[in-house]
């Protein structure tokens, strides 16, 4: 299943993978697989390709299907190419009673693409999700691990302008695994 | 009234940081365990507090201690449940954002307690920025030989670790959170046997949401009993309540156990009354799987009591009055909510997070969020309201996890307290399709 690139963690993220694995008892790296899924996503471009849960698999020593199980059970693991951006819109209890499906109209308006796409330039990909625990200040967005709260249409304008802006990649930044 | 045991101090600035956080008495109740008592007298003062389980299934956590197995030559484990999934629920993140160190201390206390040489706090992994504070808070207490080897002197050894989950409410059950923590998809398992005799590894485990192992910290501190001393009958100390919705003061408050309901959402002091004058409607008091109560209801018990914040007074009545304290997750909505689109929100939730394993969950959560889009949709009938009562009625009680259980009781509440406004949906539904039933659209302009 893989395809020509070659999935290979860079020594600092190679690092990281083995001082994770060092963590559990012998004989349950199994263990580290979760971590270093968000890990592989870190290093190839914010999602899991087969040839990166390939990696992780080989690195823990189990059988692929073991990560690609795990990878599509949890809905942050990406399993096809997404944006620089994943804007991540509450659409749960509070935020949404607080007018979260205004704010995704909103961010599909402004983007020009629905829900679960991705805009033609690269830039952004619009999913919505389950309660994330920001209730007391809805409605609310994550992108990158950052959370955006309180959220008002003039905000959410600003936010996505000062993004595209700047251009750069906010889908769990290496920085934020390292330290993990 | 308003003592505060978890929050005292989270005002203080830099309170996050391990000097500042021992300055203002932290890590005092470790040591007074590791030098002045054995594992078993901090089981006991667990016991004596009458703490219970604040993750919302609410059992006694010294019982649950009490539980745990001591085979020779076995390790064993306690992991904290920082997986705060369930909607309307957000003390955790609050607690380990503002005083990460209160959890530390309170792992390495109950660690102690429980034999555990090893703990993780298995934190969901949409919280990555908390995780990344916990880590640091984690790095400071190696440092100081609050964690490692032979801790302050007392020959106790302790390691903890932060494990970051994916995506998944499921997990916050604690046998599909163990089954996470060993790298495999989410799905409970089927107990007996129990986390206690074989969890993490299959090894005696105990599992305690972020609150409850913070909780320990006061009680080491100033004893089980005056702990004990505070709050009604078994609801004893102080409970951390996530409140939002149309409320005019949305966040967590540290309350006692035992504060009336009417008090909590109108006083300046906590909510501090409805949005925008309206009036109040409805209140799901402890998190989204518990009944959603109509405002009169939620006040007043059926029996004309005033309803007080305690597990027994929320829940008088039953489920045919009352509800739970759950994990305290107090969702407030006025009066221009419509219940039938809230419920459909929630039912959405609980298909979207269903494992799969169980046929009724997996089956029913999407068989009732449909029903539920088409009376929305005003294609309803009022064979389908009975319909939605009867699939809620088979989930109930027939699945290997309580997730079954949280998805069927606000329908059934919806239904039970609010079926005129099903009706309606089904009478009227093509003409009340496209009415907003919030209109938060100048808000979120910024008018």
């Amino acid at each position: 299943m893989s395809d020509q690139k070659e999935y290979k963690f860079s020594d600092e993220a190679m690092a990281t993978a083995k001082r994770i694995i060092g963590r559990y008892p012998e004989g349950k790296q199994k263990s580290a697989l979760i971590p270093l899924l968000h890990l592989a996503q870190a290093e190839f471009d914010g999602w899991l390709s087969p040839g990166a849960m390939d990696c992780v698999s080989s690195l823990l020593q189990i059988q692929p299907i073991e990560a690609y199980e795990v990878a599509s059970f949890y809905s942050m693991f990406n399993l096809k190419p997404v944006g620089k951006c994943v804007i991540e819109v509450c659409r749960t209890s509070s935020c949404w009673l607080l007018g979260a499906e205004d704010i995704v109209r909103h961010i599909e308006k402004k983007l020009n693409i629905h829900v679960g796409e991705t805009s033609t330039d690269g830039m952004f990909t619009l999913k919505t999700v389950e309660c994330l625990g920001s209730c007391g200040t809805a409605p609310m967005l994550q992108c990158g691990g950052d959370y955006y709260e309180n959220l008002t249409f003039e905000k959410v304008d600003s936010l996505l302008d000062k993004m595209k802006s700047e251009g750069k990649r906010r889908v769990y930044t290496k920085d934020d695994m390292i330290n993990i | 009234m308003g003592r505060k045991l978890l929050l005292a101090n989270d005002h203080i600035e830099g309170i996050s940081k391990l000097d500042v956080y021992r300055k203002h008495g932290g890590y005092a109740s470790l040591e007074k365990a590791l030098k002045t008592m054995t594992p078993d007298q901090v089981v006991e003062e667990v016991k004596a507090s009458g703490l219970r389980g604040r993750g919302g299934a609410g059992f006694p956590t010294g019982m649950k201690w009490g539980f745990i197995a001591k085979p020779a030559g076995v390790a064993r484990y306690l992991v904290c449940n920082a997986d705060e999934s369930e909607p309307g629920t957000f003390k955790d993140r609050y607690l380990m954002e503002r005083i990460p160190h209160l959890l530390i201390e309170g792992m390495i206390t109950s660690s102690f307690a429980l034999g555990a040489r090893t703990s993780f706090i298995y934190i969901r992994g949409e919280y990555f920025y908390v995780a990344r504070i916990l880590e640091q808070a984690i790095a400071e207490a190696y440092e100081a030989g609050l964690l490692g080897k032979n801790i302050l002197n007392s020959g106790f050894d302790h390691d903890c670790y932060v494990q970051v989950g994916a995506g998944a409410y499921i997990c916050g059950e604690e046998t599909a959170l163990i089954e996470s923590l060993e790298g495999k998809r989410g799905n409970p398992r089927i107990k007996p046997p129990f986390p206690a005799i074989a969890g993490l590894y299959g090894c005696p485990t105990v599992v305690n949401n972020v609150e409850t192992i913070a909780a320990v910290v006061p009680i080491i501190k100033d004893g089980g009993a005056a702990y004990a001393a505070i709050g009604v009958g078994k609801s004893t100390g102080t409970k951390l309540i996530s409140a939002s919705g149309h409320i005019n003061k949305p966040g967590v408050y540290e309350i006692e156990l035992g504060v009336p309901v009417e008090e909590f959402i109108y006083s300046d002091q906590y909510c501090g009354g409805i949005r925008n004058g309206k009036k109040l409607k409805a209140v799901v008091a402890g998190g989204s799987s518990v009944p959603i109560l109509p405002g009169d209801l939620i006040l007043k018990t059926a029996a004309g009591e005033p309803r007080l914040m305690t597990y027994e007074s929320l829940a008088d009545g039953g489920f045919a009055s009352g509800t739970m304290l759950g994990s305290g997750g107090f969702i407030v909505m006025d009066e221009d909510t419509s219940i039938v689109k809230n419920l459909w929100n929630f039912s959405r939730f609980y298909h979207h997070e269903s494992c799969g394993q169980c046929s009724p969950c997996r089956e029913g959560t999407g068989w009732m969020e449909k029903i539920l889009h088409k009376i929305l949709d005003g294609n309803g009938t009022l064979a389908d309201v009975d319909l939605l009562w009867d699939i809620q009625s088979k989930i109930e009680g027939k699945t290997i996890c309580p997730l079954g259980d949280a998805a069927a009781w606000p329908v059934a509440s919806a239904i039970r307290h609010f079926r005129s406004e099903f009706e309606e949906y089904v009478r009227n539904g093509k003409s009340i399709k496209d009415v907003k039933h919030y209109f938060r659209l100048n808000q979120l302009a910024g008018a």
